[in-house]
């Protein structure tokens, strides 16, 4: 019950990580720490870990330019090319990275494996399965756009783009739901779809074998980590609020590079706050970095332009070979048995030895 | 091929991106908000409800003002005796929000008022200086809330602290 | 050798994972799976390190003491080298995408052959030696010790993949399950651990240029049977050269052409098509030390794909012709199009490839300087070149295999539908989802062609074979071309036990059937010498 035991071990760090600040706070009213030092050693930690793994991958250079084609190549004028899915050119492959990157164009290929066997034959066959794709989307746009959002917190005077977002994600206007209480201050979409999104990607995780069969704790560590921090976001706006104009002053404090700690910021801050650093400077040691390493992906961002311009190999070294010489060498006789034109005559062979 | 240049730019666009409020707000004077108390609001001394749990919850209170006025006809907002009166199933909401804000599930208001369920004429009694009282925070946090889409700003009274 | 399960009894897969953690889950090595291992002489002909006796099935493989320092070190070496490798160690999200993709996957249930465990099982490895969470949390971290029996279940996973590349195309970050099977073959390599399909092919190419190990004389014997069995059939005897100097063009096509049904014949068809364009100034030769265009180097190591493969611009550039057309065939073509120019390029001794037919440019070859075979009758055809009689292949009701190298390593998919349907009238299409760059691998590729694995290789290619049935159920389809010798080789067998009602061709078969020579005698039977319908003999 291997997986189990991963739930439950990234389960458990995760508490660790709730209970942290909770306690910190709560009882030890170690504002100082968690308000400024503990953020600023995340972002440091993020900033030069993200440098450094970045860096540790462009140290490794890309000796064969190895494209997945994923549609007709560059040949005669007639034929019709695939520009995108096979670019011959670097115009192409930005095109190509747009759709991987805001599109995740290869996840949209996505099907399910059907398999019966049945008396009548066996039958394989591919069903629409765009769930995930689906789940993804919604959930690193979700993300984006409350990042995005939280520039209200992050800046001052506040961008206009936040209002255009508010706005454009607030439009439910739930308001007008007769539940006293709730939705007031305004429901954001992007708030339930994040939490729906990732609680899809969790339990898919569980639910279907072939992906709980390869879950390790640190699959699941991020999505209780986020869904954690959907959470006490989502607490903090409806059911346990906190003075939100003391939290702008603490962040902005710290953007600004004269932290301070405001009274009276209520303890589920400060756990959204952990969580936060908690992912940042969990995300360069982790599967997270997927988000800079689809860039470099070697299958995806080169042209398929082998055959036309010619590809470097900084380590290429020489071979042993077996030549042409040695080879006639060996086969001579044949060779002219055979009636094949040869370099060396036998008889120069003779002279020379 | 390493393509390196090609990869120190983007790191340097995509960490610039994400931390660009580092960017932004460099140089900026940092303004923080100063609610002024008309002198009015400071010889009431108290609101109809304590500092910190108007801090937190005021619209989620107006909110409710809202419904129980337009739906309900109740119009008027008795916390003592609300406070007094209070049980589990009458109120758990409210009872909530005073354990949150302010530590007590059954916060009793030192004397017994009646406040008119209205932003006009209960709220702007006191704060009559919007734009130097409400406006200070909302703008700070890029809150605009809709009251004023259909209901008329009210005048600010001329009156110095 | 263990007896093939029949098809029904092999159709029993269940593609649920077991609830118990594959890492607790010890590798159990299925006779019918897995090849015999390399014969210590083959390996010794290419200079491989650590060269010793030794049998899967065994216990003890016999490994050289300092084996882990080995493996470390060629970890540590290959991801200094290839960023590749490094990066789809470390971004892989495990959102299973890739599983039911693979052919091998599909066709056993076995949960260490989707495509992202198989990478997981380097990864764990990767992860205790080269991370740091991996060093601090060990198993918590999804990081496991290297022990021989992970060297084992590497051995036995690694030689389950055909490096077909199906994943890679449906992976969000592109992650290519080929890349990590090609770095974990050349591991097993340097522990003297390949395999003797790979290692036999690879000496005999290495020494005597075809990977049956043909000598000169006799691969020019066995064209000249083709010649002769093309005059019987069409009264018009070709005149191949072999080794010529001053030829305009160098063929190189995979060996097994000259030797192995049904390559034989797509072998006859490259004759037919380059003797009927004499006339029209063609001038090619064939040669008997370039004359494998397939590399089964590449199932070793990049470092053995070069030096086999460096043997084809050395051969051009000692006949001093202008230029290089290349057969049908698969890997083969991987290494042409994406790999020869790199490691034994630039081919500045050869001119920019212009048909001498037509006169068109091949300008997506100009670097490389080699050309496709059906690029170049494509654009034959197109260009009014060939007289072709479809009807001739009337008999066969066709459907075209993408080979996997071609489909996902090239993007060559268009060219050969446009030769087949101006040379066949019956033409279908297999669902789309195991076509074109969606194709499924015959299931032996990457040197997986062996007999002692038969089950697997009727396991791989059951998708493929799935698809065949389709086709041949819906419109009768009784014939499958493809544009590799290992289909060619491998297919047969595959159709045999799936689908027994298919055959297997190459292009160039059904070009050189449709092909119409001048003062050819009336055409009664095809290559194969069975009878045209409707031409026999009155």
């Amino acid at each position: 019950m291997n997986f189990l035991v991963s739930i439950a071990v990234s389960f458990v760090a995760f508490i660790i990580v709730v209970l942290i600040p909770l306690i910190g706070i709560g009882a030890f009213g170690m504002y100082t720490f968690f308000g400024i030092v503990v953020p600023y050693a995340a972002m440091a930690t993020f900033f030069l870990g993200v440098i450094i793994r970045v860096i540790g991958w462009a140290r490794s250079p890309v000796p064969f330019r190895i494209p997945t084609t994923a549609g007709q190549e560059e040949s005669f004028p007639w034929i019709k090319t695939d520009p995108i899915d096979n670019p011959k050119d670097t115009k192409g492959v930005i095109m190509r990275m747009l759709l991987e990157v805001l599109c995740f164009r290869s996840l949209f290929r996505n099907v399910r494996l059907e398999y019966r066997d049945a008396d009548d034959g066996t039958r394989i066959t591919f069903e629409w399965e765009k769930w995930l794709w689906i789940a993804a989307i919604i959930f690193h746009y979700s993300f984006l756009v409350i990042f995005l959002r939280h520039f209200r917190f992050f800046t001052e005077p506040i961008p206009g783009f936040v209002h255009v977002l508010e706005k454009l994600d607030g439009f439910l206007q739930m308001g007008v739901v007769p539940v006293i209480g709730f939705g007031v201050p305004g429901v954001y979409i992007t708030d339930m779809l994040l939490v729906a999104a990732v609680t899809y990607l969790l339990v898919r995780r569980i639910y279907i074998s072939q992906v709980r069969y390869v879950s390790l704790s640190q699959d699941y560590f991020p999505l209780f980590l986020i869904l954690g921090l959907g959470i006490t976001g989502i607490l903090m706006r409806y059911f346990i609020r906190v003075d939100i104009t003391s939290v702008k002053e603490l962040v902005l404090g710290l953007f600004k590079f004269s932290p301070t700690v405001p009274d009276g910021i209520g303890v589920m801050f400060f756990i959204h706050l952990f969580i936060v650093c908690v992912l940042i400077s969990y995300i360069p040691f982790s599967k997270l970095m997927h988000m800079g390493g689809i860039f470099l992906s070697p299958t995806r961002n080169l042209a398929n332009n082998n055959r036309k311009v010619r590809h470097v190999n900084p380590w290429n070294y020489p071979v042993k070979v077996h030549t042409y010489e040695e080879y006639e060498d060996e086969f001579r006789d044949l060779l002219i048995e055979a009636g094949i034109p040869v370099e060396k005559q036998p008889d120069e062979k003779v002279e020379q030895s | 091929m390493y393509d390196g240049g090609k990869i120190i730019t983007g790191l340097i666009i995509g960490l610039g991106l994400l931390f660009s409020p580092f960017i932004y707000n460099a140089g900026k004077a940092a303004k923080t908000p100063e609610p002024v108390l008309t002198k009015k609001a400071k010889q009431a001394k108290e609101c109809i409800a304590p500092k910190a749990f108007m801090k937190e919850w005021h619209m989620q209170l107006l909110d409710k003002w809202r419904h129980e006025v337009v739906r309900e006809n109740k119009r008027y907002y008795r916390p003592r005796e609300l406070a007094t009166k209070m049980t589990l199933d009458h109120d758990l909401m409210d009872q909530w929000r005073y354990l949150v804000s302010i530590g007590k599930r059954h916060y009793i208001p030192s004397d017994d008022k009646v406040y008119k369920k209205s932003v006009e004429e209960t709220c702007f009694d006191c704060h009559s200086n919007k734009s130097q009282f409400c406006d200070e925070c909302h703008n700070y946090m890029g809150v605009k809330p809709y009251c004023w889409d259909c209901h008329i700003v009210p005048k600010e009274s001329k009156e110095k602290e | 050798m263990a007896d093939t399960p029949k098809p029904e009894e092999l159709t029993k897969i269940d593609h649920t994972a077991p609830l118990k953690g594959w890492m607790d889950t010890p590798v159990e090595l299925k006779p019918g799976i897995y090849c015999h291992a390399a014969s210590p002489k083959d390996l010794e002909a290419v200079d491989t390190p650590n060269v010793h006796e030794w049998r899967p099935g065994d216990e003890d493989w016999n490994l050289p003491d300092n084996w882990k320092n080995v493996v470390e070190d060629g970890f540590k070496l290959r991801l200094d080298r290839f960023r590749s490798f490094k990066l789809f160690m470390d971004i892989c999200v495990r959102c299973g995408a890739c599983a039911d993709k693979c052919h091998f996957f599909i066709g056993s249930g076995d949960p260490k052959n989707m495509p992202v465990l198989r990478a997981e099982l380097f990864r764990s490895v990767y992860r205790k030696k080269f991370t740091t969470g991996g060093k601090l949390f060990g198993r918590l971290a999804g990081a496991r010790d290297l022990t021989e029996d992970v060297l084992k279940e590497w051995w036995y996973y690694l030689y389950q993949c055909t490096e077909c590349r199906r994943c890679s195309l449906f992976c969000p970050y592109g992650i290519d399950t080929a890349e990590i099977t090609i770095m974990g073959r050349e591991l097993t390599n340097d522990l003297g651990l390949n395999i003797g399909w790979v290692a036999g092919p690879v000496a005999n190419c290495y020494l005597k240029s075809n990977h049956i190990g043909l000598l000169p004389n006799v691969i020019k014997d066995n064209i000249e049977f083709f010649v002769d069995d093309i005059e019987d059939i069409t009264g018009i005897r070709m005149d191949p050269d072999f080794n010529r100097k001053g030829a305009e063009i160098l063929f190189v096509t995979p060996s097994g052409d000259y030797f192995a049904d049904p390559g034989t014949y797509t072998c006859m068809g490259y004759l037919m098509l380059f003797h009927y364009l004499k006339a029209q100034g063609l001038d090619i030769t064939w040669s008997t030390y370039a004359a494998e265009g397939g590399n089964f180097g590449f199932f070793t190591s990049h470092e053995m794909a070069k030096r086999l493969n460096a043997k084809i611009y050395a051969e051009a550039k000692r006949l001093g012709v202008k230029w290089i057309l290349g057969g049908e065939c698969g890997h083969m073509w991987r290494v042409v199009h994406q790999y020869m120019d790199t490691f034994n390029g630039p081919a500045d001794f050869l001119e920019e490839p212009v048909s001498p037919i037509t006169g068109t440019k091949f300008e997506n070859a100009k670097s490389t300087k080699m050309v496709h075979i059906v690029e170049f009758t494509a654009d034959l055809i197109k260009n009014n070149k060939l007289k072709l009689d479809p009807s001739r292949n009337d008999n066969v009701i066709l459907t075209y295999h993408d080979s996997c190298n071609p489909a996902r390593g090239m993007g060559f998919l268009e060219e050969p539908r446009y030769v087949i349907k101006n040379v066949c009238n019956n033409f279908y299409e297999m669902p789309s989802n195991t076509i074109r760059e969606q194709t499924f691998c015959c299931g032996s590729g990457a040197g997986l062609n062996a007999g002692e694995n038969m089950e697997l290789r009727m396991r791989g290619g059951l998708p493929r074979a799935n698809a065949v049935r389709y086709v041949h159920e819906k419109y009768g389809v009784n014939m499958m071309a493809c544009i590799c010798a290992i289909d060619r080789a491998a297919f047969p067998t595959l159709m045999e036990y799936w689908v027994p009602e298919v055959d297997i061709t190459g292009i160039h078969e059904l070009v050189a059937n449709a092909l119409v020579f001048e003062g050819e005698k009336k055409r009664t039977t095809d290559l194969r010498g069975e009878p045209l319908p409707g031409m026999e003999d009155e």
